[in-house]
């Protein structure tokens, strides 16, 4: 029994890492007013960024750090034109997905078809032998628990810190922060150069350790379900977290429907994750009290000091 | 002054191209030319490029309406599969005896689906509030895979060698030539049309005006009378009806059989051809022709210049993100170096 | 306070020459301005006479061209409101700065330089108000709160800077009579302790009762400076808009003729957490009279205007009636075709599209009467419409083809009333009609109103501006807390006792009776 649960726990953890990343990024992101839309691009980015260079040195930190700086540069191109240039966010999200999925695809085709050879490393085989969370732990990388990590950090800061508290005030309303002396577009940028960072990691452990095979369209929609996870967590880190791997279980039920013996058509479940996300969006959608009260109120809005 | 930015992010684009074309070793100057000049050389070259640019104006006459309206679709590439299911499905069932009406039927079929797939987004968020911009690109994906299922299972050609295509569409179910010795078909006119009709929408009706104004200010709109359901569900299903035709336009015209991938991404670069023409039908017109060039020079590098093929969709996506920047340059002068409405300013 | 020969302590602050221009107006213009401690100075002046961006300039939000300021004899640069924070610089906005999701607590914590933490922090705020007369509740979080209450907020995170300057941007326009008569109390407290307070405003009669001194401004200049108790208020309004106060044409001229709108027993939850449910609204409004509506912001204005105007539309179609017949499941167009038009308080992105021009935006609202024809536009006809109405409310503008968004406010507003009017209604709902134009554009478009009210429609003003209402109103309702009270004629009430009702007191019957007697006239 437990032997047929350990790999359905593992395989839902590991799915849904990445959308931890992308989510939690993104939803500092969007904390601070600004709706990047561009994570798939972003994510993209980081892929190939850490594709290509764990194909060049074969060292997983240096891979995830040129992604993270990868995808940070998108992320600075986003802001300077739709924070500081005021052009509209949507546009300039889905600029950056195209212009990120298309630039990967250009980057990646020397690298279609190869694969990645990542050992586990001395962490995760010491880790394999703690009792009781071993047999999980053991088969995970410290990318994963790192995640963890990340999570109880962005909660800490935005419910804990006195600068969380200010982003926080900065996404919902500029003017005032403005008006009481808080640097509100600095802030922002920030939080788009996090949230960047946070798509390029995700992007990296995709690339690297969750498929460890360079193909076109790797990201597969992860990015935009990252934005819309934001908005099912209803901007709150703890539900983000959670809804990552529910979206996680989302994307292996091909191997819950195995596990359990059913057969439907693989398309069907590949299907799952975009016909989830659909009605978890529609569910949150629906109730008018609850966005109000939730959605940063400056969300997707440009600010300037000077009007 | 509209098409200033258009001109930047084409100089912008070329010399990105050139600086592309040097770091692989080529000469820029010439390869930009053969880039440019070589795909339109002949009467065949160019007739490709109408039935490229077909689609491409047709989904961004659509996307246009909508995005006029401040509705973000998206969807266009699932919407353009659609077009290919439903209009697939009549051309195989019904394409080998049917009569002249099977044409007809495969287009009003194919609209139909495309319409189908955009009313999901359309519905839910009038109904429920939901993002249409997360719908409509979630249904791209549940689309891509709809088609794969049909076409790895029950429309796989018998005689195919096993490979993932339907049996050739029958004569009577393709798209007629308009100009012998190439491939241009029908679906030019249905471009054509899309582009005058769009702009009698638009810049005369006023129906294009209250899905104008509703794009500009909600609020306007609500105080006005005007519906901003209405103008959600005409946006969406405009273009969905135009990426459904545009979808079966592909299949009865330069495929004539039915493939998993049989859109090239042309949902996705419609997105392109509607800012790049400015959401104005005879910019798109434009604009469209521009992005097909793109396609073709992208499938000559490929052939003589020996660059990857994925050049096309660098070179589009940073089109658009050059217009962006101009664009917001652009307004950013204006705004801060002519006279704004400064006693307002000062009041407030 | 002022002019004695003997040495006194430095101002608490001096401007000279302050200078600052937009690139199409000069917002100020050598400005000078002297505020001794403990001293209440006015700042009076029209809007866009510069006051607001002579407070910035003090405030760091804005930095001057040129000019100097000082504080306490000392020079001194502000360069960012931080900056003024610590120089002892407190501000009260007119649009609080204040964030609707947080507390109390956390609101007053994010202006703090010394960070401190939450509970520390409540405890000093209830000390505060206590002592100041302030009540709040530091837990609450704003979007629960009444205007009034955010604006002691607001007023108590100035003071826990322990400021030696408070400026107050136009304090009042949110308060009832009587709560302005507490915060005056207040005001003074803090002078007597020494605190300077640079008071905002262009309510001469309130300047009068509180201010030690005041300073003119308009078109950016000053233009006196005086003694308000030694002054009469005809005399000060000369200072402030160069010009004698302008009259009314028939302003009491009222001939009630048969109920052209009526509203029986209207309620409306709200799904909006910040909105304002109404409940058992009733109201009848008869033609050749304007029935003003009070009542402080936040109160169900909103969603009255939306009610009546169409943009939220009814199940029973009979909870609104127009000449007798329900309308309330129609929509803005159908109610306009039938007669009934609307005004809503923002101009610029509800009243009209600012970056569409003046001819599309006359299409907005006017587009019957052969301006579309068979679902095409008539552009001609567009703007003969846009030109009659430019020319017939005095509209300063280059023409139909003028963008919205490049007018003033009051030519924008006088556009738009004029839209609207042009269309002949036999109803007209108007909500804040003269917010934030200057006093002569304000004077054209009451007038308009009088001059329709005359004509025989049925209008009503929905204004928390008193003042207003008593100019214009023939009667005037309260609404508070999403109820509306009914209608007492103007001649027969007074201002304190509007007031009361403003804060969900009573008044009601005494005032029913009058309203039976009205109504069977």
């Amino acid at each position: 029994m437990i032997e047929q649960v350990i790999p359905l726990v593992v395989a839902t953890l590991v799915a849904g890492t990445p959308l931890v990343y992308a989510g939690l990024g993104e939803l500092v992101t969007e904390r601070a007013g600004v709706l990047n839309m561009g994570v798939e691009g972003m994510m993209v980015i980081g892929a190939i960024a850490a594709f290509a260079v764990t194909q060049a040195t074969g060292n997983v930190w240096l891979a995830v750090l040129a992604a993270m700086v990868a995808a940070m540069a998108l992320s600075v191109l986003f802001a300077v034109l739709a924070i500081s240039f005021r052009a509209n966010q949507v546009a300039v999200g889905l600029a950056l997905t195209i212009f990120g999925t298309s630039l990967g695809s250009y980057l990646g085709k020397p690298y279609v078809g190869m694969a990645l050879v990542v050992e586990p490393s001395a962490l995760m085989q010491a880790a394999a032998r703690l009792p009781l969370l071993g047999p999980i732990l053991g088969q995970l990388h410290p990318l994963v628990w790192l995640s963890w990590l990340l999570f109880a950090a962005v909660w800490y800061f935005l419910y804990r810190t006195r600068r969380g508290l200010v982003l926080r005030a900065v996404g919902e309303s500029p003017t005032s922060a403005h008006a009481i002396g808080y640097p509100v577009q600095r802030i922002r940028y920030f939080a788009t150069l996090f949230g960047g960072a946070m798509a390029g990691v995700a992007g990296a452990y995709v690339s690297v350790l969750y498929t460890g095979l360079w193909t076109e369209g790797l990201i597969a929609g992860r990015g935009w379900i990252a934005v819309a996870l934001v908005v099912f967590a209803t901007w709150r880190p703890g539900r983000c977290f959670a809804g990552a791997y529910l979206f996680g279980g989302a994307t292996m039920a091909q191997l819950f429907a195995q596990s359990a013996g059913i057969g439907l058509p693989s398309e069907l479940m590949s299907a799952l994750p975009y016909i989830a996300t659909i009605v978890v969006l529609v569910l949150i959608s629906r109730n008018a009290t609850v966005m109000r009260l939730s959605v940063p109120a400056s969300l997707g809005k440009p600010f300037s000091a000077r009007a | 002054m509209v098409w200033l930015s258009p001109v930047i992010a084409l100089t912008l684009t070329a010399l990105m191209a050139m600086i592309v074309f040097a770091a692989a070793g080529l000469n820029p100057l010439s390869s930009l030319a053969t880039f440019i000049l070589a795909p339109v050389a002949d009467l065949y070259g160019v007739a490709e490029l109408l039935i490229k640019a077909a689609p491409l104006v047709l989904i961004g006459i659509g996307l246009s309406v909508g995005y006029r309206a401040g509705v973000w679709n998206i969807g266009g590439e699932g919407q353009l599969i659609l077009g290919v299911i439903f209009g697939g499905y009549i051309a195989l069932h019904f394409g080998t005896d049917g009569g002249v009406w099977v044409l007809p039927a495969m287009v009003i079929a194919a609209a139909m689906g495309g319409m189908l797939w955009a009313a999901v987004p359309a519905l839910l968020r009038t109904r429920f509030n939901a993002s249409e911009i997360l719908v409509s690109l979630m249904m791209n994906y549940i689309a891509q895979l709809w088609l794969s299922w049909l076409v790895f299972g029950a429309w796989r050609d018998p005689a195919g060698f096993n490979f993932p295509q339907s049996q050739p569409l029958a004569p009577g179910a393709l798209f007629p030539i308009l100009i012998e010795g190439t491939r241009a078909n029908a679906s030019i006119i249905f471009a054509l049309l899309a582009v005058i009709l769009g702009w009698v929408l638009m810049n005369r009706s006023f129906v294009g005006f209250q899905l104008r104004v509703t794009g500009l200010s909600e609020g306007a709109a609500r105080y006005a009378g005007f519906s901003t359901h209405r103008a959600v569900w005409i946006g969406m299903l405009a273009g969905g009806a135009t990426a459904g035709i545009a979808g079966v336009g592909e299949i009865a015209g330069p495929l004539g059989q039915i493939f998993p991938t049989a859109s090239p991404g042309y949902g996705y670069a419609a997105i392109i051809v509607a800012f790049l023409g400015r959401l104005n039908p005879v910019g798109i017109l434009f604009s469209g022709l521009l992005m097909a060039l793109i396609y073709l020079s992208g499938d000559l590098a490929q052939m003589s210049l020996g660059m990857p093929s994925a050049i096309t969709g660098l070179l589009q996506s940073l089109l658009l993100f050059f217009l962006l920047t101009a664009d917001v340059f652009i307004q950013y002068r204006l705004r801060y170096t002519a006279p704004a409405r400064a006693t307002e300013g000062a009041a407030a | 306070m002022t002019g004695s020969t003997h040495p006194r302590p430095p101002d608490r602050l001096e401007l000279r020459g302050i200078r600052k221009a937009y690139p199409a107006v000069l917002a100020n213009d050598d400005i000078e301005l002297r505020v001794a401690p403990g001293e209440i100075h006015a700042v009076v002046g029209e809007n866009g006479a510069g006051k607001s961006t002579l407070m910035k300039i003090i405030y760091g939000m804005v930095q001057p061209d040129a000019g100097e300021m000082l504080w306490n004899g000392r020079e001194v640069t502000i360069a960012s409101p931080a900056d003024a924070q610590r120089l002892g610089v407190g501000m009260v906005f007119q649009h609080f700065a204040l964030f609707d999701t947080f507390t109390v607590a956390e609101n007053i914590a994010l202006a703090m330089q010394d960070e401190p933490a939450i509970d520390a922090l409540s405890k000093r705020i209830v000390e505060v108000a206590a002592r100041y007369g302030l009540p709040v509740d530091p837990g609450r979080h704003i979007y629960t709160m009444s205007v009034g209450e955010r604006q002691r907020v607001e007023i108590i995170r100035a003071l826990l800077q322990n400021p030696g300057l408070l400026i107050l941007d136009e304090p009042t326009s949110v308060l009832t009579p009587q709560a302005v008569e507490t915060l005056f109390v207040t005001l003074r407290q803090l002078a007597v302790e020494g605190c300077s307070i640079l008071y905002i405003s262009h309510k001469l009669g309130e300047i009068q009762t509180l201010c030690d001194r005041a300073t003119f401004l308009r078109g950016g200049r000053v233009t006196g400076t005086c003694n308000p108790r030694q002054e009469s208020v005809a005399a000060m309004a000369r200072m402030m808009i160069g010009a004698d106060l302008p009259g009314y044409r028939n302003r009491d001229h009222a001939a009630v003729d048969c109920i052209r709108l009526e509203v029986l027993d209207l309620s409306l939850p709200t799904s909006d957490p910040f909105g304002t449910a109404l409940s058992d609204i009733s109201m009848t409004v008869h033609g050749g009279e304007i029935l003003g509506i009070a009542g402080v912001s936040g109160n169900g204005q909103q969603e009255l205007l939306a009610v009546l105007s169409g943009e939220r539309t009814l199940g029973p179609r009979d909870a609104i009636r127009l000449d007798g017949s329900g309308i309330a499941d129609l929509d803005p167009g159908r109610r306009r075709a039938r007669g009934l038009c609307s005004v809503p308080e923002d101009r610029l992105g509800r009243g009209s599209v600012p970056v569409l021009s003046l001819a599309d935006n006359a299409l907005l609202t006017a587009n019957r009467d052969g301006a579309v024809t068979s679902g095409m536009i008539r552009f001609d006809r567009v703007a003969a419409f846009a030109r009659q109405c430019i020319a017939a409310f005095d509209v300063r503008c280059p023409g139909p083809d003028a963008l919205a968004g490049s007018l003033s406010g009051g030519n924008l507003q006088k556009f738009i009333i004029g839209r609207e009017i042009l269309q002949n209604p036999g109803v007209l709902i108007v909500a804040q009609p003269t917010w934030g134009v200057d006093v002569g554009a304000a004077v054209v478009i009451r007038q308009a109103l009088l001059d329709l009210r005359d004509r025989g429609a049925a209008i009503v003003v929905i204004s928390e501006e008193l003042d207003e209402l008593f100019e214009i109103a023939d009667r005037i309702a309260v609404i508070a807390g999403g109820r509306l009270t009914p209608g007492k004629p103007t001649r027969l009430t007074n201002r304190d006792e509007i007031g009361i009702a403003m804060s969900g007191g009573t008044l009601t019957v005494d005032v029913t009776k009058e309203h039976r007697h009205s109504a069977a006239l």
